[in-house]
């Protein structure tokens, strides 16, 4: 009885949202044909619509800066940020300041991370973590890599330390919790570069601001962590704690925070993967080191040696992801009673050990102390002959695919958005809102999108969104199958999660090189990168949403005697569809920071846009331009969000 | 029971959740039922609820999952702030105290073990154990040998640098019981201490419990929604339905006796002749001649059946634990509770 009581409302709210987004959607096919017919302010918004936001956000940052004297708190901040900065950059590579010590052999830095990959997950990551520094200092890489390496070694702790205190702030407070929740929400989905702007506006160039850019795009993870493992202790633990007579602040140190210790340290490792991303891309904003050397060495189209400088790159993240990622997983084991202090502290001792012996060895063998550009290797000569090659005998593939995409697929879909009306369009988002979520989410909709024909970027944003919507359906096209191929047994989802655990360490950057390489410098590259990019998590969360289907069901549907196909079609799909779906929406965040970051190999859309906002300071247009892409990647979220939410209680999924 | 003052002391105790429990508490029909309370969205979890606890008695607290029994438990430690009422511990009004005096309470009277054992993973079984002490400012070195002290009373004596991933569920509980004793409580709560445990290992608990208990002589207030386990651990058992107590009482009387319904349904599975004792089933000796050996009032009448079944006699005095006749029993009244015949 019950059930029917409480089915029956739902099936027809359900209705009459279908029959209203029918006629939404109706409304969208009509203006769109009517084009000829409607006036021109339902075409594009005329000018004197536009509102001057760039201008207000001005004069917003303006006043914070010179009349509340902001800017001499950020400066003396990262002054402050300086000296340390400084420190590592003296032990890494050498800088003239204080204390003077450095540079350190790169012998005993490889040692020692090798060491310390020992003490985290043994020898696997032992030769990860020292092969990879063996293979910067090899390669004459040395001093770019310290560069970007010193920057995230004061980055991330900074970074760790203000998110653990705005986690606990936040946990504390419902209020704060509230304020901060939907900022962190437009944070997470604002575009690298709009980060850089108002930095430069405080700061300046070079490798402080470097590191203040990192460090602000890289608490909002630390700080959702923080939260989520203090929220997640059980109660069981607090009430002991209490039991035992703690006051709250012995509560929160004792008890919260090293319970919720695993949570806190994939946070740390979110933050470490995030500077890295970010780092790099600072070269936009002076940051010397990888970043700028990438970027130097792909302007001047040189494969071999961008090559070269991915592989540390990518090396790097490997490296720093495993070795977080076990630090977090890693549980405390006992010593047998009775073992002597030299066994229990067999790796100090082994680590003392070595570094002295290394760094006697350095001073004599100049070697082990640094590799000059003239002893390095490189294999850049024969990757570029290799790539050469390789280029050459793709060419008429890459030709045709380059010639048929671009006039036959992305020139005529560019030009059909760019001709679509405004009010169509809005129109049309309404409809998908109140299909998937009711008026509210038709409202949510039409409000992001509203703003941005408000903000006057329209087609530069349209340009956008048909990058994004084609290469996420291409990136569909490739990222379901494999995922579903991958979903067959234990083995292969293993293998193809890892691989795709790996390909997300990458910094995005990355995935311009081969893309580059092959296609040159037009909009094919700027799809295929962000096909790459987007592909990932797609097969992630599809080989996530297969293989999550409970036992039961799969046997239910194998003792009805289905066939593998008819399993997977009617059992594994739908019940896997919500999580995929999460994919999908991770799938169009990532198109969009991608989009964005590949603005410098020549696109037309708002990420151009950004890197002029960029060039020229300009915080107001760069906060215009980087919230209209977070207001694309917010109202896809929104949609999948409510959609897999309803959906998952509907198949009792929790 | 001794005629003492009691330990714990609960009067007309009301714990309501919802969005203004005191406002809806004070309009309240006492004897509104539980269902009326819910139908205006609010939870009475403990419902007016009023018992002793005397010192050195081990009352067993029994009900199923969401019949308040932790709860009214988290109210007597003041984990919980009770809605309405009032709740003394060792004549203290509990809901009064200041922070800081609730802290020393617990610093110095009361112990607590949970059904999920609460441990905190990142510290060894000894650090867990000291953490009560640590808390109350004691030096590392006293506290350390207290714990080890806990630690081998509770026979983890070896592990005590382990960590509470390392050891085994019946192992993570004696490290929460040794934290619960380390600061000797006079006082001893356990929730549920034996529910997530596998049924040989939670047999094998129950004795050491037992065990300990006899050693310790605390007064305690012990959880459980599992009646054998109030049966073989209770000197009385309250048995707690939507938040009220049902029927407060001995083991015997709540098997011989139910007071409600509820009650009575409990208790209709159980074999009785293992729970009720024969000083209970005996009656007044009232002038009534009796002959022969007495029988030990202190036994089962499970534990008397082949002296039951052989003697010839109808009537059969009854010794207390110090050996005088307290009462007579009725043989065929015992065969009944024996044969399960009994009312």
């Amino acid at each position: 009885m019950t059930t029917v009581a409480t089915d029956a409302p739902v099936s027809v709210a359900g209705q009459s949202r279908l029959r209203m987004a029918q006629v939404l959607f109706g409304a969208a096919l009509c203006l769109a044909l009517a084009k000829g017919l409607l006036p021109d302010a339902m075409i594009r918004l005329p000018e004197a619509w536009v509102l001057p936001f760039a201008d207000w956000f001005n004069a917003v940052f303006n006043f914070m800066r010179d009349d509340l004297g902001l800017v001499h708190v950020t400066r003396a901040f990262a002054d402050g940020l300086d000296w340390f900065l400084d420190v590592t950059a003296n032990l890494l590579y050498g800088k003239n300041r204080w204390p003077r010590i450095g540079p350190i052999p790169w012998s005993v830095i490889a040692v020692t991370a090798a060491i310390v990959g020992y003490a985290l997950n043994g020898w696997r990551l032992a030769a990860l973590s020292g092969l990879t520094f063996v293979w910067i200092a090899v390669m004459g890489q040395w001093q770019w890599a310290m560069e970007t390496l010193s920057v995230i070694l004061i980055a991330a702790p900074v970074s760790v330390l203000l998110g653990l205190v705005m986690g606990t702030l936040a946990w504390r407070s419902a209020r704060f919790r509230a304020v901060l929740n939907p900022l962190l929400n437009v944070a997470q989905s604002l575009p690298h570069f709009a980060y850089m702007i108002p930095v430069v506006v405080f700061v300046g160039v070079g490798p402080k601001a470097g590191a203040i850019v990192t460090i602000i795009f890289s608490v909002p993870p630390m700080i959702r962590m923080t939260l989520l493992g203090l929220q997640k202790v059980p109660t069981e633990v607090i009430e002991a704690g209490q039991m035992a007579a703690a006051t709250p602040w012995q509560l929160l140190r004792h008890v919260r925070l090293p319970t919720a210790r695993t949570e806190i340290l994939v946070g740390v490792n979110q933050v470490i993967m995030q500077c890295l991303a970010m780092v790099v891309l600072a070269s936009f904003i002076g940051m010397p080191g990888l970043g700028q050397k990438l970027l130097q060495l792909l302007q001047a189209l040189k494969i071999g040696r961008s090559f070269e400088i991915g592989i540390t790159i990518v090396l790097l993240a490997v490296m720093l992801d495993r070795c977080s990622k076990a630090w977090a997983m890693k549980q405390p084991v006992h010593m047998e009673k009775g073992t002597p202090w030299a066994v229990r502290h067999r790796l100090l001792l082994i680590w003392v050990f070595a570094t002295v012996v290394l760094w006697g060895l350095s001073l004599i063998f100049p070697l082990l102390h640094e590799i000059g550009r003239r002893e390095a290797l490189s294999l850049a000569d024969p990757l570029d002959v290799a790539m050469d090659w390789i280029i050459a005998t793709l060419d008429p593939v890459t030709q045709w695919l380059r010639w048929f995409l671009i006039v036959w697929v992305l020139i005529p879909l560019r030009d059909g958005m760019l001709w679509l009306p405004v009010s169509a369009v809005l129109v049309f988002l309404m409809a998908v809102g109140w299909a998937v979520g009711g008026r509210r989410s038709a409202l949510i909709c039409l409000a992001y999108f509203g703003l941005i024909a408000l903000s006057g970027w329209w087609d530069r944003a349209m340009i956008t969104v048909y990058t994004v919507t084609f290469s996420v359906f291409i990136a569909t096209l490739i990222g379901f199958p494999l995922g579903i191929w991958g979903s067959r047994s234990d083995r292969r989802a293993k293998t193809v999660l890892l691989v795709c655990d790996t390909l997300q360490t990458f910094p995005s950057f990355i995935y311009l090189i081969p893309v580059i390489m092959l296609f040159g410098v037009n909009d094919v590259a700027v799809v295929g990168a962000v096909v790459l990019f987007a592909a990932v998590p797609l097969i992630r969360y599809t080989i996530e949403g297969l293989r999550g289907v409970p036992d039961a069901q799969i046997e239910a549907a194998d003792m009805s005697g289905a066939t593998r196909k008819q399993t997977l079609w009617s059992v594994r799909l739908p019940l896997a569809l919500p999580t995929i779906m999460v994919g999908v929406n991770q799938s169009v965040m990532f198109s969009l920071f991608m989009v964005i970051i590949a603005a410098f190999i020549g696109t037309q859309d708002l990420g151009q846009e950004m890197q002029r906002a960029l060039s020229s300071s300009d915080v107001g247009k760069g906060m215009v331009l980087g919230l209209a892409v977070a207001f694309m990647g917010l109202m896809v979220d929104h949609l999948v969000t409510v959609w897999a939410t309803r959906r998952r209680k509907a198949l009792g999924l929790g | 029971m001794t005629d003492q003052k009691p330990v714990i002391s609960c009067r007309n105790v009301w714990k309501m959740f919802g969005p203004q429990p005191e406002a809806y508490l004070a309009g309240l029909d006492p004897a509104a039922s539980f269902e009326a309370i819910r139908a205006d969205g609010y939870v009475p979890a403990v419902r007016n609820v009023s018992l002793d606890i005397a010192k050195g008695e081990m009352l067993v607290i029994m009900g199923l999952s969401g019949s308040g029994k932790s709860t009214l438990v988290r109210c007597m430690s003041r984990l919980l702030d009770i809605t309405g009422g009032a709740i003394e511990v060792e004549g203290h009004v509990i809901g009064d105290l200041s922070e800081r005096q609730l802290i020393d309470l617990r610093r110095n009277k009361m112990g607590m073990v949970f059904q999920s054992f609460g441990l905190l993973p990142h510290r060894t079984v000894l650090d867990n154990v000291a953490f009560p002490l640590e808390m109350r400012g004691q030096d590392i070195h006293a506290r350390r040998a207290r714990a080890m002290e806990v630690i081998e009373l509770v026979g983890l004596g070896g592990r005590e640098d382990y960590f509470p991933r390392e050891l085994s569920g019946g192992q993570q509980q004696r490290v929460g019981i040794a934290r619960s004793l380390a600061i000797e409580p006079d006082i001893w709560f356990l929730d549920e201490p034996f529910s997530a445990l596998d049924p040989l290992i939670r047999r094998e608990m129950q004795d050491e419990f037992l065990r300990l208990q006899e050693m310790l002589g605390k007064t305690i207030v012990f959880i459980t929604h599992d009646f054998d386990e109030a049966l073989r651990l209770a000197d009385r058992i309250a048995i707690m339905k939507d938040g009220a107590v049902e029927q407060i009482d001995r083991p015997d009387r709540i098997v011989m006796e139910p007071a409600t319904p509820y009650v009575a349904k409990f208790t209709e599975e159980i074999e009785k002749a293992r729970v009720v004792h024969a000083s209970a089933l005996a009656g007044p000796v009232n002038g009534l001649s009796l002959s022969g050996d007495a029988v030990d009032g202190s036994k089962t009448i499970s534990q008397l059946a082949r002296l039951l079944v052989n003697d010839e006699r109808s009537i059969l005095p009854v010794a207390g634990p110090d050996g005088g006749v307290i009462g007579a029993l009725d043989k065929q009244r015992a065969l009944d509770v024996l044969f399960g015949e009994a009312q």
